[in-house]
């Protein structure tokens, strides 16, 4: 299946969820500073490993930057 | 209404309290601009802030970025912002988004209106602060400095105001002095000024005019020496709140000598 990630194309495995997501990153599951949004909506870390992404989805996976 | 700092040394170790925490440092440090971080943590000792701003981007392919280890080192506050959200939904997102990485509650909302002078959105910003506040959130809204505006911010819940001195970035100083001081007579929450910081003599007037802290980022990380800045920088607003409390001295026309003339020589 298809994902977007990070606003690249991205070819997962299924069943899919944010956590293979972050793999895919190079990040692991327990990854500090990190938050998760698919398809416009926050994902709670405790459902990074439980929620199943469907084909197509538009993940954007966040961290601290210098700003402000 | 704002009451003036007591007149002693005391009024530097006076804490700047914001939604019930209290800090010691009245200086706030933006960590945009800093060409590394080691100058970054260097800067953050020398200015001895305790609450610094991060941004939230997208995780880059070479993986994240040590600014959190480097952060969580220096033993400051995150203070997560909504930088570059145009819109209330956006910055909404990004403010849950921020709580979800940084297990914060704070938020400083920026919604900008404008790409050439990054001015905020007022009907955006009111709205995006309200929805925060019903959600829980400490918000502090980069606002302009409209006293009215802040007014609205801090009736729908804002912990703190923060209004520009100048468009971010451009080091213009305070623009409208009068109106930053307005904005401290009208609010009864912490006035933390916000942009427009070129050097340190403008953080001081912040300070002098009322504020309650001033918020520097690019006037420290890019002066040709960032360290000795953000020094400066803590200094300028110790002044500025002592010199606050010490009350100055009305402005006159002309004159008035500062040594008597009583038992002058007469010579001729």
């Amino acid at each position: 299946m298809t994902i977007v990630l990070n606003g690249r194309s991205c070819e997962l495995s299924e069943p899919c969820t944010p956590a293979a997501a972050l793999a895919e990153l190079g990040l692991e599951v327990q990854a500090r500073g990190v938050a998760v949004a698919v398809d416009g909506e926050v994902v709670p870390r405790a459902e990074w490993g439980s929620r199943t992404l469907a084909d197509g989805a538009r993940v954007e996976v966040l961290t601290a930057m210098q700003g402000g | 209404m704002s009451e003036a700092p007591p007149a002693t040394g005391a009024a530097v170790e006076d804490p700047l309290v914001i939604a019930g925490r209290e800090l010691r440092s009245r200086l706030l440090l933006g960590t945009g601009g800093f060409p590394s971080l080691e100058l970054l943590a260097e800067a953050i000792a020398l200015s001895g802030s305790e609450l610094v701003t991060v941004a939230l981007r997208r995780v880059e392919a070479s993986g994240p970025s040590s600014l959190i280890e480097v952060l969580d080192r220096a033993g400051v506050q995150l203070l997560p912002n909504t930088a570059g959200c145009h819109t209330a939904r956006d910055a909404v997102l990004t403010a849950k988004l921020s709580r979800e990485a940084f297990a914060t509650d704070w938020i400083k909302l920026e919604v900008i209106g404008d790409e050439d002078t990054l001015l905020p959105d007022a009907p955006e910003l009111l709205r995006a602060a309200e929805e925060l506040v019903g959600e829980g959130f400490v918000v502090l809204p980069y606002t302009t400095d409209d006293p009215v505006l802040a007014r609205r911010l801090v009736d729908v819940g804002c912990a703190a105001v923060m209004p520009l001195g100048s468009p971010i970035g451009s080091g213009m100083g305070i623009r409208n002095p009068y109106n930053i001081s307005l904005i401290r007579e009208t609010v009864a929450v912490p006035v933390v000024l916000d942009a427009g910081i070129g050097t340190a003599s403008d953080a001081t007037l912040a300070m002098e005019l009322g504020c309650d802290a001033v918020m520097a980022a690019s006037a420290i990380s890019r002066a040709q020496d960032p360290a000795a800045m953000a020094l400066a920088m803590r200094r300028a607003v110790e002044a500025g709140r002592l010199a606050r409390g010490a009350g100055r001295i009305p402005r006159r026309r002309y004159a008035t000598a500062s040594t008597s003339d009583e038992g002058i020589a007469e010579f001729s």
